[in-house]
C-alpha cells in the first residue's frame, strides 16, 4: 500500500555503489597494510627470508638501546601538543567568540591550514633557532649577541620545538572543526539563555556550549592525538636526532640498507599503533572523568565574571600562534631570496632570485609531480565525496556514527603503522612506484578532509531548489549538474583546494607508495632541511607552501568571478 | 483540452498517524480547488505526494490521475505537475532569463527560439528588460511573478500552489493572487491550492475543503 518509491527513483547503479567503493578504497589499503606490517613483526616475510612466526623482532625492538628514549619523546611531545592545542582552542573560543579577532582568524583559517606541515616546521626552525630570524631581529641591540648563542632551541632533547610545531599546525585544524561545530549546536541561543541567567561569557560558554561541542570535535581531537604521536616529517626537521621519536626511528630502520632491520621496524610500527590506541583510550577515560566532575561544576551555580583577562590571554596566545605560522612562511621566502646574510643582521645584505634560478630544473620537476598528484587525488576525492553525498540525498540516507569513524580511519591509524605493509603488498601486486599507487595513497588522506569540508554545505543546501527543479522537468542528474553543483561551486572549490593542500603535504605516503621513485616538493624539502643549506631549503619549502596557497586563492577567486553578477551567491558563506 | 486532476483514495501516513485522507477529489481544468488546514496538518506533504517529491519518512498511497494517465508511478520530472512554493526558489546562480529557460522544455530547439519564448513570457507579464537581471536584485512581487512564469513555461498539465502568497507583503498579495489565478485559468489548468489563509480561498473563488482536522 506504500507508494512504489523505488520506481520513482531512477536506478543509478554507479551512484548506488559510491559509498561501498569509497569505503573499499579506504579500508583495503589500511587493512591490508596493517596485516602486511603485522606479519613481518612476527617474523613472517618470505621475500626477506622470514618464514616462521617468532618473537625475535620484538626481542630486538624491545632491547634496542634507543627505544626507551624514543618512546618517551614520542609520548611527551605528542601528548603535550594535543593537550596544549585543545586547551588553547577551548580558551580562545570560550573567551573570544563574537570578537573582531575571532572573525578575523576565522577568515584566514583555511589558508593557514593549507600550509603543509613541513613548510611550517622548516620555517619555524628558521625562526626560533639560535641563528634564526627572531634572534637576528633583536640582536645585537637587545641581546648583545654577535654570534648565535649555544642553546638548542631546535632539535632540543625534550622535543619542545617539535611540540611547538605541532601546536602551530594542529590548533588551526581544531579551531576550524570547533567553529564548524558551533553552528550545529546553536551556540548563540545557548549563550543567550546562559547570559540571561546571569552567567559570564566565558563560564557560560564552558557550561552550556562546550559539553555539546566536545562531542562533535571528539574525532578530530583523536585525529590530532594520533597525528601528534606518529608525526614523521615535522619530527625530522624539529625533533632531536639521537634518539628521534619512535616514528622516525622506525622509518630509519625501514630505510636501512640492512634489510634484516625491517623485522624490528615492523614490530616498531605495531608498537606505534599500540601507543596511539593506548593514549586515545586513556584520553577517553579521562574525558568521562572530566565530564562527571564537570557536571557537578555546571550545576554548582557559579556564574563567573566578565572573563576579560582570560579572554585577553587566550586571544594573545592565539594571535602569537597565527603570527608564528605567517612568519614561518615569510622567513622561508626571505631565505630563498637571500644572498649574503651575516649574523646578526635582521635582513640579508642582498637579495636575488639566484637560488631559485639555480634550482629551477629540479624545482619544476618536483613541483609538477606535486601538482599532478595533488590535482588528480583531489579531483578523485571530490568525485567520490560528491557521489556519496548525492547518493545519500537521493536515497534519503543518514550518515551514521560508525560511517564517520570509518571516514576518520586514515587519520586515526598512524601512517607508519600500515604504509610499510601497503608497500609490501603493492610490490607483490606489481603496482609499487606507479602513479596509480601514489595517488591512491594520497586519496586515502585527502578524502576525509574533502568529504568533511563538503558535507556541511552540501547537506544544508535548501533541498526545495532540487524539488522545484524536478517539478520543472529536470532529471536528478540534471538537477545535480545544473542546480546543485553551480550553487555549491564555492564550497566545492574550497574542498578541492583543501584536498590539494593535504596531498601536497604527504610525506610518508609519497615515500612508501611511491617506492622512492617520486620526488615532490615535500620529499625534497624534508631532504634539504637536513643540511642542504637554508637558501635551497627555503626555495623548496616556500614553493611547497605557495602551491596550496595559490590553489586556495583560485578556489576563492574563480567562483567569485563566475558569480560576480549573482548577489545571493556572493554573500553566501 | 487539458485533463482533470483526479485523486483516488489518497492518504498519507506518518508512522501510525494518519495525516491526510483517504481523499477522493477531482479538479477540472481551469478550476481552482482550495484545501484549508492549519500548518503541520500535512497539506504540503499532500502536494509533495502529487508531484512525487514526498519526504521518504511519510508513506503515501492512492492513485493520482491526470485524465487517463496514472502519474503516481512516474518520476517527478515526468509528471508535468507544476508547483509554486512559499518561496520563489529562483535559482540564485542563474539570471532571470536562464531561470525561465530552465523551465522551458528541450523540445523548443535553438538558442534564438528559446530566447524568444522567454522574452515573450516576460513581456506578457510586464517584465520586459528583466531578462539579464540577477534574481537577487528584484522585488518580492517581481520574483513571485517570474517563479510562476518559470512553472508555466515547463508546460505543466496541473498546477499546485503551496501557500505561495503567505510570505508576500499584504499590499502585494492581492495582485499576485490575481496574477496567478488568472494564469491558471487562462492556461486551463486544474489547480490545487493549499493554504491556512481564508482570504486565499475566497480569492480563489472555487470549492473549499478542510484538510486534516488535526488531532
Amino acid at each position: 500500500m506504500a507508494a512504489p518509491l523505488q520506481r520513482l527513483i531512477p536506478r543509478k547503479t554507479m551512484l548506488r555503489h559510491a559509498p561501498s567503493l569509497t569505503l573499499g578504497l579506504f579500508l583495503i589499503p589500511i587493512g591490508a597494510g596493517l596485516i602486511g606490517t603485522w606479519l613481518p613483526a612476527f617474523g613472517y616475510l618470505p621475500a626477506l627470508g622470514g618464514a616462521g612466526l617468532d618473537l625475535e623482532s620484538w626481542r630486538r625492538l624491545l632491547t634496542h638501546p634507543s627505544l626507551p628514549a624514543a618512546l618517551r619523546l614520542t609520548l611527551t611531545s605528542g601528548i603535550l601538543a594535543s593537550v596544549l592545542s585543545l586547551a588553547l582552542v577551548i580558551a580562545f573560543v570560550s573567551g573570544c567568540h563574537g570578537t573582531r579577532l575571532y572573525h578575523r582568524l576565522h577568515r584566514i583559517l583555511a589558508p593557514v591550514l593549507a600550509v603543509p606541515h613541513v613548510a611550517i616546521a622548516i620555517g619555524l626552525a628558521f625562526l626560533i633557532a639560535p641563528s634564526g630570524w627572531l634572534a637576528r631581529l633583536i640582536s645585537p641591540w637587545a641581546t648583545g649577541w654577535t654570534t648565535p648563542p649555544d642553546v638548542a632551541t631546535v632539535n632540543d632533547p625534550y622535543g619542545l620545538a617539535l611540540t611547538l610545531g605541532l601546536v602551530v599546525k594542529e590548533v588551526p585544524y581544531l579551531l576550524l572543526m570547533t567553529m564548524a561545530a558551533l553552528g550545529q549546536v546553536q551556540a548563540a541561543r545557548r549563550m543567550a539563555v546562559a547570559r540571561s541567567l546571569g552567567y559570564g561569557p566565558v563560564v557560560g560558554w564552558l557550561k552550556t556550549v562546550l559539553p555539546a561541542v566536545y562531542g562533535l570535535i571528539r574525532l578530530p581531537i583523536y585525529a590530532v592525538i594520533a597525528y601528534s604521536l606518529s608525526v614523521v616529517d615535522m619530527a625530522m626537521v624539529l625533533a632531536p636526532a639521537t634518539p628521534p621519536p619512535l616514528a622516525v626511528l622506525i622509518l630509519r630502520w625501514f630505510n636501512d640498507p640492512d634489510l634484516s632491520l625491517r623485522f624490528q621496524a615492523a614490530a616498531g610500527a605495531v608498537l606505534q599503533l599500540l601507543a596511539v590506541i593506548l593514549v586515545i583510550a586513556v584520553w577517553n577515560l579521562l574525558e568521562r572523568a572530566v565530564m562527571r566532575l564537570g557536571r557537578r561544576w555546571i550545576v554548582g551555580g557559579r556564574r563567573g565574571g566578565g572573563g576579560g583577562a582570560a579572554a585577553m590571554a587566550a586571544g594573545g596566545a592565539m594571535s602569537l600562534l597565527f603570527a608564528a605560522a605567517g612568519l614561518s612562511v615569510a622567513v622561508l621566502g626571505i631565505w630563498s631570496l637571500a644572498g649574503r646574510w651575516r649574523y646578526p643582521g635582521a635582513f640579508p645584505v642582498d637579495m636575488s632570485f639566484a637560488t631559485w634560478g639555480r634550482h629551477l630544473p629540479g624545482l619544476s620537476w618536483a613541483a609538477s609531480t606535486t601538482l599532478i598528484a595533488g590535482a588528480v587525488a583531489a579531483a578523485l576525492a571530490l568525485a567520490l565525496a560528491l557521489a556519496c553525498l548525492e547518493n545519500e540525498q537521493r536515497n534519503a540516507l543518514r550518515t551514521t556514527n560508525r560511517a564517520l569513524w570509518l571516514l576518520y580511519a586514515p587519520l586515526l591509524v598512524p601512517q607508519v603503522a600500515f604504509l610499510f605493509g601497503f608497500q609490501v603488498i603493492a610490490v607483490r601486486a606489481g603496482i609499487d612506484g606507479t602513479w596509480m599507487t601514489l595517488i591512491w595513497s594520497h586519496v586515502l588522506f585527502v578524502l576525509p578532509y574533502v568529504f568533511l569540508s563538503l558535507a556541511e554545505p552540501y547537506r544544508s543546501l535548501d533541498e526545495r531548489y532540487a524539488r522545484a527543479a524536478r517539478c520543472l522537468g529536470a532529471s536528478p542528474n540534471r538537477v545535480f549538474w545544473r542546480v546543485k553543483a553551480p550553487m555549491l561551486l564555492r564550497p566545492i572549490a574550497i574542498a578541492f583546494a583543501m584536498g590539494f593542500a593535504v596531498s601536497v603535504a604527504q610525506y610518508l605516503p609519497t615515500l612508501f607508495a611511491g617506492g622512492g621513485r617520486f620526488v615532490t616538493l615535500t620529499t625534497e624539502a624534508v631532504a634539504l632541511s637536513g643540511g642542504g643549506g637554508r637558501r635551497v631549503a627555503g626555495v623548496f619549502a616556500f614553493a611547497q607552501a605557495a602551491l596550496p596557497l595559490l590553489v586556495f586563492a583560485l578556489a576563492l577567486g574563480v567562483p567569485a568571478w563566475i558569480h560576480r553578477h549573482r548577489q545571493a551567491l556572493r554573500s553566501a558563506p | 483540452m487539458n485533463a482533470a486532476l483526479v485523486l483516488h483514495a489518497v492518504e498519507l501516513m506518518l508512522g501510525e498517524r494518519r495525516l491526510i485522507g483517504p481523499l477522493d477529489l477531482s479538479v477540472a481544468p481551469g478550476e481552482i480547488v482550495t484545501l484549508m488546514g492549519p500548518s503541520g496538518c500535512g497539506k504540503s506533504s499532500l502536494l509533495g505526494y502529487l508531484c512525487g517529491t514526498l519526504d521518504p519518512a511519510i508513506r503515501g498511497a492512492g492513485r493520482v490521475m491526470l485524465g487517463v494517465d496514472d502519474i503516481s508511478i512516474l518520476a517527478p520530472e515526468r509528471r508535468r505537475v507544476g508547483i509554486l512554493f512559499q518561496d520563489d526558489l529562483l535559482f540564485p546562480h542563474l539570471s532571470v532569463a536562464e531561470n525561465l529557460a530552465f523551465g522551458l522544455p528541450a523540445a523548443i530547439h535553438g538558442r534564438a527560439a528559446r530566447r524568444a519564448r522567454v522574452e515573450a513570457a516576460l513581456s506578457e507579464a510586464d517584465l520586459e528588460g528583466f531578462a539579464d537581471r540577477d534574481p537577487a536584485t528584484l522585488s518580492g512581487g517581481q520574483r513571485a511573478r517570474i517563479a510562476l512564469l518559470r512553472t508555466l513555461l515547463a508546460a505543466p498539465r496541473a498546477l499546485l500552489l503551496d501557500e505561495p502568497f503567505s510570505k508576500l507583503d499584504a499590499s502585494l498579495r492581492d495582485r499576485i493572487r490575481h496574477f496567478v489565478f488568472e494564469h491558471a485559468r487562462l492556461n486551463d489548468l486544474p489547480c490545487l491550492l493549499v493554504t491556512h489563509d481564508p482570504a486565499d480561498a475566497q480569492a480563489a473563488g472555487g470549492r473549499v475543503f478542510e484538510a486534516g482536522t488535526s488531532e
